[in-house]
């Protein structure tokens, strides 16, 4: 039973996202997200939280396991070799995150400003029932601060009700969940929005062709985002469905409600991951004593995995290309991340440890950020090139706004070495310059340009 | 960018509380305020350069101490490069954006009596100023380390005036070729202090090979150290 405020024709998708920056420890997680469901849909809908970590695990495996050699010398050169490692792959992670940040806002921005579809007022989601046609301000400031507490607690619901099963070990019913709402993003969503495209460029196209088109699109994205495929293209795919549900949000959200959102969901985000009993810091310790990856797929990872050569016995040394994503069915037994071979590789007192350490590390350190931190940033951007009258001043300052609170993170990432929110930082700085351009900003440089003047 | 972005911030938060405590239909005032308002931006444009020439300086710091060679990765004249780039390409970008975006669309260049030369003399001009902010950060950041204090007024100097220059449009002459002959200038200035000279130029286009022997005999005299 779905129910709609008003006609629409298209799926509601309420995506709760939190998103954190997590640098592992040991023993390390990698990533993981946590998926929210909405009871009311029909179908599972995948909400999903997620976390960016560092595939690295710095000192607690250097001192750990370094022990047996018992060479304090060797001990702080490995520190100091860890902390130039930290910078120095710093820089480098940050350029990887930039990128498909980038390339998602630009999805986002450009189908915003070209389909008229994602503009339209067509109705609301039934998590913000509050409609914001009234016509005095104080009511629609309380509709909108309405709607945002409703949608949080949704949030918080679903997350600890993920929480919830994966302590008691339902796994299966998580992977049922997250596929089926992998299924209606790849399958559903990318179809309404293939349909809005055509129709604003006037191309014609039959139902066979498209139906080749999206089936085939759909299979390799369930190929690639829930087993394995090249890396390349899962990050592509990631994007691209971070960009539909952005998309999504963007249409549905009203105006107002969705700043008052965005605001509440990076303070969330911010309780979630760093207050002791948030959800998503218990689901992080909860995997960490599993010493299990946490569902794969919901992730973006920048960097490859590489088992080869490290890999425990019965575990199959895998091509260096392809992406190792291990189910959490298999994930109890032998975790194919690496941080996890690292430990194992180092425990018998290999004759050079520090370079099968700084191999491993230069081949895989990779930041992951979770999908839910690429949706809210996108909602930001899009929503800026929405609704600013026009203006793509502010559309720009918001991007950058936002790559650099990502730059700020990560270094609070190489810094504190644990699970970080992605969205605090980044968030405020887009709204700052989003509120502070479209109304100090643009009226000066309007004014500036009329006049051609340059500044 | 940041910084660049944030000093527009200010200097838009400063012209936007003027123009609110004056009276809005005097024309005169108003263009009075603009031209206030547009100083004050160029003076915290610089302001926010040197702020992060500071920060880069502490930086390159921090990656030197902790790097192998002793020597940060990046140099500070490539730190002055980039910077420069980016205030050039946010700046500019900030001022075309909206007119690029306009040109698409349907209408008529200058029907109300304005110049119809608008957008191409936007495209110079934007063009001169990216390559200005290039030029000008490369001399501040050198002049900021070697403490040539003149330099530094130079260019703000230079940056008002380029600014003041535009107040002249759609006098295309005086304005444009005065913006291009300072962005020459600035050009030629910003090589000189990058180190570069008439005979590196033409040492680059003769392109000769006499580094491969170079890079041989510094190999040669690095001995591994056994210890």
């Amino acid at each position: 039973m779905i129910t709609f405020m008003n006609n629409s024709d298209s799926e509601e998708e309420p995506c709760n996202e939190r998103t954190s920056l997590m640098s592992a420890e040991s023993p390390p997680v990698p990533s993981y997200q946590d998926g929210l469901q909405t009871a009311e849909a029909g179908e599972a809908q995948a909400h999903r939280k997620r976390r960016t970590g560092s595939s690295r695990s710095p000192n607690n495996i250097a001192d750990g396991d370094v022990s047996d050699l018992g060479v304090p010398v060797r001990e702080s050169a490995l520190e100091n070799e860890e902390e130039e490692l930290t910078l120095k792959y710093g820089a480098k992670h940050v350029i990887m995150l930039f990128v498909p940040v980038t390339l998602c806002m630009i999805v986002v921005v450009a189908t915003i400003k070209s389909v008229r579809f994602y503009t339209e007022k067509n109705g609301q989601l039934i998590y913000t029932p509050f409609s914001e046609d009234t016509p005095s301000v104080g009511q629609r400031l309380l509709n909108s601060v309405l709607n945002t507490i409703i949608m949080i607690s949704v949030i918080v619901v679903m997350t600890v009700f993920l929480v919830l099963l994966y302590k008691y070990r339902c796994y299966k019913f998580i992977h049922g969940w997250l596929i089926l709402s992998s299924l209606m993003l790849l399958f559903l969503f990318t179809y309404i929005y293939l349909g809005e495209v055509l129709k604003t460029y006037n191309v014609a196209m039959d139902y066979p062709t498209l139906f080749l088109v999206i089936w085939n699109f759909g299979a390799v994205g369930m190929i690639c985002i829930h087993w394995k495929g090249p890396l390349q293209l899962q990050q592509a795919y990631l994007i691209m469905i971070s960009a539909l549900m952005a998309l999504v949000f963007i249409k549905y959200l009203p105006e107002w409600s969705a700043w008052v959102i965005l605001g509440a969901i990076s303070i969330y985000d911010l309780m979630a991951v760093l207050c002791p009993k948030g959800p998503l810091r218990m689901l992080v310790e909860t995997a960490q004593e599993r010493n299990e990856p946490i569902f794969p797929a919901l992730i973006y990872s920048s960097a490859m995995m590489w088992t080869v050569g490290m890999a425990k016995p019965d575990t199959a040394a895998r091509g260096a290309s392809q992406q190792t994503w291990d189910a959490a069915e298999d994930g109890g037994e032998n975790p194919l991340h690496a941080d996890s071979q690292m430990s194992e590789t180092r425990s018998p007192g290999t004759t050079r440890p520090i370079t099968s350490f700084e191999e491993l590390e230069e081949e895989e350190r990779g930041v992951k950020l979770g999908l839910g931190d690429f949706i809210f940033y996108s909602v930001l951007v899009g929503k800026a090139a929405a609704t600013a009258s026009g203006d793509w001043n502010t559309t720009l300052a918001c991007f950058v706004a936002i790559l650099i609170g990502l730059c700020l993170t990560l270094l609070l990432l190489a810094v504190f070495k644990k699970a970080l929110p992605a969205l605090p930082i980044s968030i405020t700085f887009g709204l700052v310059f989003y509120f502070s351009t479209d109304n100090l900003v643009r009226p000066f440089m309007d004014t500036l340009a009329s006049h051609q003047l340059y500044i | 960018a940041f910084f660049w972005l944030v000093s527009l911030l200010l200097a838009s938060l400063i012209w936007f509380v003027s123009v609110h405590l004056s009276d809005r239909e005097d024309a005169k005032l108003q263009y009075g305020l603009l031209v206030f308002g547009a100083a004050v931006s160029v003076l915290l444009q610089e302001a926010f350069r040197f702020a992060y020439f500071k920060l880069l300086k502490k930086a390159d710091e921090g990656l030197a101490t902790i790097s192998e060679d002793g020597r940060s990765p990046i140099s500070l004249r490539q730190m002055a490069y980039v910077s420069g780039l980016s205030f050039g390409i946010i700046s500019g970008v900030f001022s075309v954006i909206n007119v690029l975006a306009d040109s698409i669309g349907p209408g008529i260049v200058g029907i109300h009596g304005d110049s119809p030369y608008y957008f191409i003399t936007s495209a110079f001009l934007t063009m001169a100023l990216v390559l200005l902010h290039t030029f000008w950060g490369v001399i501040f950041f050198d002049a900021c380390e070697k403490r040539r204090y003149w330099c530094l007024g130079l260019v703000v100097a230079s940056h008002l005036l380029t600014s003041g220059l535009t107040f002249l449009n759609p006098w295309y002459e005086a304005s444009l070729v005065p913006i291009f002959i300072i962005t020459l200038c600035t050009g030629l200035w910003a090589f000189v202090t990058a180190g570069g000279s008439f005979r590196n130029v033409l040492k680059c286009l003769s392109c000769k090979q006499e580094d491969d022997s170079r890079v041989m005999m510094y190999s040669a005299l690095q001995v591994p150290s056994e210890d």
